[in-house]
């Protein structure tokens, strides 16, 4: 039998606060539905597909969509992820609004062709005549603390790789319907990597009109003059825990940074953050090796050098396949974030 | 739906077919049993681009009918062990259950030589027994325990045995490289050939219709088995697919139906299939069943279909039922001989769930253990922060 730690949460969820006007509680399945609902209301040429999308999803997204604006413009389509890109693409390129739904991230790699070769290069080889812009994939990504091998992975940086590509990870339901409704109406090709692991478990106060969140532009989350934690998705909140850890535990002050948008990525926010500190963790579930955290560490030396006091470091996922039983072991959670944290401190 | 609720409609027929099948049988008795008898096939094959298919009449000898009973009664067993395990929470993540589909495997690896091989998607509980894998090894890597047959580390989609080239966890993936195993099966010389198992979901995968390409071009030893159980996921096969006669969908491929529920039609149709695909060349198998379960534990497997549905194919088409119904009648099995070996599954699949309750999971070392062949460095990159030397336990069987 599997003690208790083995089975709960990595993470202390961190609720992002209302602003003025009218909100409603909602976790970020229901958020996300309320986006697309918005979406698919004030634009009609939107089109909302994928696998199971149309009775709802697999995380229940899209649930009672297809009942309020018919089958014609919410459906599914079979199970070809592949397809489902190249359709996405030509139905954009023809001008309509395409939300196409890959179901896990790990499933987009059959995909990988279509959005990195076809969607992101689409606007530049036909010399701007042609735009696949109105184009957004949404994909649960992330672990859930029992997804093994194929229901695990972040492949966000092998996609901030793409020129073209705009790519975003919401922390929660206020930034995941921002993020969302920003993408839907942005004119480049995005891909919302939604962490599945926070569809139910994230609640918050949900502004219920239309909004969007800036994309590439990152959120501080707390103000601190030692360290930057940079973070995304639901290491946010593993970083959050951590600066309450540092300063309780060694009178360390975190400042905790969202990156929000991995490409294009928020190059002033977290520079002006290296520079007042000195001292950056950066912190993802993917595997070390060319995860995301390194392309922010080497920018980071080259503009802020003479600011540092100690090598930007990075606590990430292990270079191993992402492992089953061994999930606990891989994250990188608040107790490896916060012995980077103390190292970096005492460099 | 519709197709689904005609085919009930002809049950009638074929529970008649089993008791004249009986009736008909050539049944050589002694001591007032049989030993072997001759059947029938419940429902015809149907053919593309072939001109002949498997033979309609088949033996079956009482070892044989003991034998596809228990294999089919275990993966039962199976199947519902690990469906109270989920429920109880000590199987997490992802599991999905074969109980329905019994007949199909069974019958395949009837026919299947030492020299063949099989790959498969994600619903392979039942595959891994029958490729020589313990029940404790099945239950074991589906509560991430170390005597698990892949030890934990891969649990329900991935598991694997000598010549079981696994569960696939990516719809569609295994069947190019199925398609390569029967490549390695021609060059090599060995006689030997792939099945290559997809559902009817995968069968709209592109990557489907690459390996059909490639598989014809070089007259490769594969059989792609297209198991459809009328359900993709949550979409029935009618609303996915444009052509659901999936035997007829390799094109220039010839294809075989075969009535999934029915563990002999199964095994000559694939006995038909081996020696085809090694004389002449690929074929596609199109093998209809059902699956009682959702497609995975989430999904409650009733919001796109109803449980009258559901509960018509369990009373009227059940693969166990029905197989145990005609050894009865034949006078191959006695209701004795059910009854013991039914107790005997019951009981050894109560103790490998016990065992796999209670079994240890594998060190942690394991979690950078054969992540590289001959690591180059001896310490794995990326794990740096504990210093962790590479460990290569294991080298494939195929080494």
């Amino acid at each position: 039998m599997r003690p208790p730690s083995m089975t709960r949460s990595h993470f202390t969820y961190y609720p992002t606060a209302a602003g003025s006007g009218n909100a409603k509680k909602m976790n970020m399945f229901s958020a996300i539905n309320n986006a697309m609902d918005l979406a698919l209301q004030e634009d009609s040429t939107a089109l909302l597909f994928g696998e199971d999308v149309g009775f709802g999803g697999v995380f229940r997204c899209s649930v009672n969509l297809r009942d309020k604006y018919g089958k014609d413009r919410v459906f599914n389509s079979p199970l070809c992820e592949q397809g489902i890109a190249g359709f996405a693409i030509g139905v954009a390129n023809a001008g309509a609004t395409a939300i196409a739904e890959i179901q896990f991230a790990d499933y987009i790699f059959p995909s990988f062709d279509q959005i990195v070769n076809e969607a992101a290069k689409y606007r530049y080889r036909s010399g701007g005549l042609f735009d696949c812009g109105s184009l957004t994939f949404r994909v649960p990504c992330g672990a859930v603390g029992h997804g093994a091998l194929y229901h695990s992975q972040s492949p966000e940086a092998y996609f901030a790789h793409t020129p073209g590509l705009r790519v975003v990870v919401p922390r929660g339901p206020i930034k995941a319907k921002g993020l969302l409704l920003a993408c839907i109406r942005d004119p480049n090709p995005c891909i919302v990597f939604e962490p599945k692991t926070l569809y139910r478990a994230a609640v918050e106060e949900v502004p219920t009109e239309y909004y969007t969140s800036e994309l590439g532009q990152a959120d501080i989350l707390r103000n601190g003059k030692d360290v930057t934690l940079i973070g995304w998705g639901t290491q946010v909140h593993v970083l959050l825990e951590v600066a309450e850890l540092a300063k309780e535990r060694h009178n360390i002050d975190c400042e905790v940074i969202d990156l929000v948008s991995v490409l294009p990525w928020d190059t002033n926010t977290i520079c002006n953050s290296a520079r007042k500190t000195g001292r950056v963790v950066i912190a993802h579930e993917a595997p070390f090796t060319q995860g995301f955290g390194s392309e922010i560490a080497a920018y980071i030396q080259d503009k802020c050098f003479l600011n540092l006091e100690a090598p930007v470091r990075r606590v990430t996922g292990w270079d191993t396949p992402f492992p089953h039983v061994f999930e606990p072991f891989y994250l990188p959670d608040k107790l490896r974030c916060l012995v980077a944290v103390k190292d970096i401190v005492n460099y | 739906m519709l197709r689904t609720l005609s085919r009930v409609s002809e049950l009638p027929l074929i529970v008649k077919q089993l008791q004249k099948n009986a009736a008909q049988a050539g049944v050589a008795k002694t001591n007032n049993y049989a030993t072997e008898a001759t059947v029938q096939v419940n429902r015809p094959f149907k053919l593309h681009r072939l001109d002949e298919g498997p033979a309609t009449e088949v033996k079956l000898t009482k070892d044989e009918a003991l034998k596809y009973y228990t294999q089919m009664q275990t993966i039962r067993r199976i199947e519902t062990a690990a469906g109270n395990l989920y429920k109880e929470k000590i199987i997490r993540g992802f599991c999905h259950l074969y109980s329905g589909q019994e007949a199909c495997a069974v019958g395949m690896k009837a026919a299947m030589r030492d020299v063949d091989n099989i790959i498969s998607a994600y619903r392979v509980h039942g595959w891994t027994y029958l490729m020589g894998v313990s029940p404790i090894g099945v239950l074991a890597e589906l509560t991430g325990a170390q005597s698990g047959c892949a030890r934990g580390k891969g649990g329900s989609m991935h598991m694997y045995a000598p010549n079981f080239f696994g569960g696939n966890g990516i719809v569609g993936a295994q069947v190019p490289l199925g398609t390569g195993v029967g490549l390695a099966c021609k060059y090599k010389g060995n006689g030997g050939m792939c099945l290559a198992l997809y559902g009817d979901g995968a069968a709209n995968q592109g990557q489907v219709f690459e390996a059909y390409n490639m598989a014809y071009l070089w007259k490769l030893p594969v059989i792609f088995v297209c198991e459809n159980n009328n359900y993709g996921m949550g979409t029935s096969s009618e609303r996915a697919s444009c052509n659901t006669d999936y035997y007829t969908r390799g094109d220039a491929l010839p294809g075989i139906w075969v009535d999934g529920m029915d563990v002999l039609a199964v095994r000559s149709a694939t006995e038909f299939a081996i020696n085809y695909v090694n004389t002449v060349g690929p074929l596609v198998m199109e093998t209809n069943t059902y699956r009682y379960s959702g497609h995975s534990m989430s999904d409650p497997g009733t919001s796109y279909r109803t449980r009258e549905e559901i509960q018509e194919v369990r009373q009227k088409r059940d693969p166990i039922t029905s197989f145990k119904e005609l050894c009865i009648e034949l006078g191959l099995i006695t209701t004795d001989e059910v009854k013991a070996i039914d107790l005997k599954v019951r009981k050894e699949i109560d103790e490998a769930t016990a065992f796999a309750k209670s079994d240890a999971e594998l060190a942690v070392s394991h979690l950078w253990t054969d992540v590289s062949s001959n690591n180059l460095e001896p310490k794995l990159r990326g794990t740096n922060s504990f210093n962790l030397d590479h460990i290569q336990e294991r080298k494939g069987v195929n080494h």
